[in-house]
């Protein structure tokens, strides 16, 4: 059975319909893309998991049970985490305070793990008491997937993580999601660094103008002429 | 030169009491993005239930004090979920002008309860102590002194408790909030309980400093205001700074001017920090 299940969905932001029947499906331990051109509704699929848009028609279920109107608060309790595009860090709050309001809704001991989110991003370390605001682009990117890492959740929402970010960084990220994918943690992931991702993803998604218009293998959608043309620059 | 430090003692006494005022709006502001008018006469709602515990019914003033300040709060939580909670999804100015309505409201009630004229927690009159040629009055000590504890104490929430954190995450980023399982609602009510001890401190401080009188919170809301916007709306220590400013800039221009124009004073200090720095003194929101 599917850990996630997008069912046929609908809805937007009060407006015209911006996801118009949108299927997508993530297994357990799974790594699955979406990729699709700007505009295509890529964020608003993932927003739709945590009730951040209005779902006019379809369903979301996680591990069976129906979340499709929870309220946005109650969806981490299940175990999905969500990192967004933009805006995914608390700049006023330091880096452990960002770690710490990730783990906000467990009520066990969690103090083991902030020393593995610190192992697996060394630079937060030393900068735990900085406010996040005051990080650079890479080093915000690593607070918002450590926060999101603080949950251990069953599934990670990672939306555009190597936005804007250099080579070398993007390199790093990809190998992160890689890393905490082996820890047996699911990872749905947009990317606009397309072959890349789709080359540490089991399966992928292309949308366009809020369907679905692809859905394969992470080899065989690299493999694929229509996507190689429209994607991964010829 | 004596003379300007003892206006600038008397500032820091007026700025405490304002600090304590814009502390709470500046927080108001911070989560629910609204100006909220009443808070002056939350203030004197505070001041008269302080009244009430201390000369009504006889209690100690170290009892009065804390009893009133509760009951604030439990006014300030109870007007959030009757009627701002309404208003939650609308338009930012019709809560503007409901916390506005609001103030019409509180003030009128104190009016009608305890009559229009000046009340007093204790007549006759305090000598001052004298140091050198300054003048201090016992009370100044004590209200200084409660609004620092006070300040500490919001610190030690802000910094030290998860709800106290949650509450600066939700200011700086609502929607990660929420991502990240903080149930709002429960923010927005611990809030107005900190806004309205807050005010009902600095109601109470403001009337051991001068007397009790159905406006006298309505009357320092300008200065409140001023305070939280020069030190950067939303941002509760920049309120610190700012009621400092106004504070002492209101008691030393009475050197200058008649100290009848002293809440012209904050006007002016407000309107050239909005002009020139609008995000407050203490540095940029990021
Ligand atoms: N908060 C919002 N309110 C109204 N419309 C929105 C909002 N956010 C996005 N949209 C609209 O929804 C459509 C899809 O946007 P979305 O952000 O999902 O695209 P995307 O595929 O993630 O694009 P990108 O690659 O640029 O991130 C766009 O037309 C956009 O203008
Ligand atoms: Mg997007």
């Amino acid at each position: 059975m599917s850990l996630l299940a997008i069912e046929d969905l609908y809805g937007g932001y009060g407006g015209a319909d911006i996801l118009s029947g949108v299927r997508l499906t993530v297994d357990p331990g799974e790594i699955v893309v979406i990729i699709g051109p700007n505009g295509a509704g890529k964020s608003t699929a993932m927003k739709s998991v945590f009730g951040l848009i209005t779902v006019r028609q379809g369903r979301i279920t996680f591990d069976g049970k129906d979340i499709t109107r929870l309220p946005t608060q109650q969806i981490v309790r299940h175990g999905i985490c969500y990192v967004p595009q933009t805006n995914n860090v608390f700049t006023s709050l330091t880096v452990h305070e960002n770690l710490e309001m990730g783990a906000y809704v467990r009520r066990d001991n969690y103090a083991g793990q902030f020393d593995k989110v610190y192992d697996l991003f060394p630079p937060l370390r030393e900068r735990r008491n900085r406010p996040a605001g005051h990080l650079s682009g890479g080093q915000r990117q690593m607070v918002a997937m450590g926060r999101a890492l603080m949950m251990e959740p069953r599934l990670l929402l990672v939306d555009e993580p190597t936005a804007g970010l250099a080579p070398l960084f993007i390199d790093q990220i990809f190998q992160i999601v890689k890393d905490v994918n082996r820890l047996g943690i699911a990872v749905l992931m947009v990317e606009q660094n397309a072959k890349k991702a789709l080359a540490i993803a089991h399966r992928g998604y292309v949308l366009t103008l809020g369907r679905n218009r692809h859905e394969d293998t992470g080899p065989n959608l690299l493999a694929d002429r229509e996507v190689a043309e429209m994607f991964l620059g010829g | 030169m004596i003379e300007l430090i003892q206006l600038v003692l008397y500032g820091v006494v007026l700025g405490s009491i304002i600090t304590l005022g814009a502390i709470g709006v500046s927080l108001v502001f911070g989560i629910l993005r609204f100006a909220h008018f009443a808070h002056g006469d939350m203030m004197t709602l505070g001041a008269y239930f302080a009244f009430v515990g201390y000369v009504t019914i006889g209690l100690p003033f170290w009892l009065a004090f804390p009893v009133a300040a509760a009951a604030a709060a439990g006014v300030a939580v109870l007007i959030d979920q009757t009627i701002y909670k309404r208003l939650r999804r609308s338009d930012p100015v019709i809560l503007l002008i409901s916390a506005f309505g609001m103030a019409l409201i509180l003030r009128s009630l104190v009016q009608i309860i305890w009559g229009p004229s000046n009340l007093v927690y204790a007549s006759g009159i305090q000598l001052p102590i004298r140091i050198g040629d300054l003048r201090i009055k016992e009370d100044h000590f004590y209200i200084v002194g409660g609004a620092l504890v006070l300040v500490i104490g919001l610190h030690l929430f802000l910094t030290r408790t998860t709800m106290g954190k949650a509450m600066r995450a939700m200011a700086d980023n609502v929607d990660l909030a929420r991502i990240s399982g903080v149930n709002t609602e429960k923010v927005v009510i611990w809030t107005w309980v900190i806004a309205g001890v807050m005010a009902a401190a600095a109601g109470i401080f403001l009337a051991m400093d001068t007397r009790l009188h159905p406006v006298m919170g309505w009357r320092i809301l300008l200065s409140v205001f001023a305070a939280a916007i020069v030190g950067g709306i939303g941002r509760p220590y920049g309120a610190i700074a700012g009621g400092m400013v106004i504070g002492i800039s209101e008691e030393v221009s009475t050197l200058f001017i008649n100290p009848s124009y002293k809440a012209a004073v904050s006007f002016a200090i407000l309107v050239a920090v909005l002009i020139y720095k609008p995000t407050g003194i203490v540095g940029a929101r990021r």
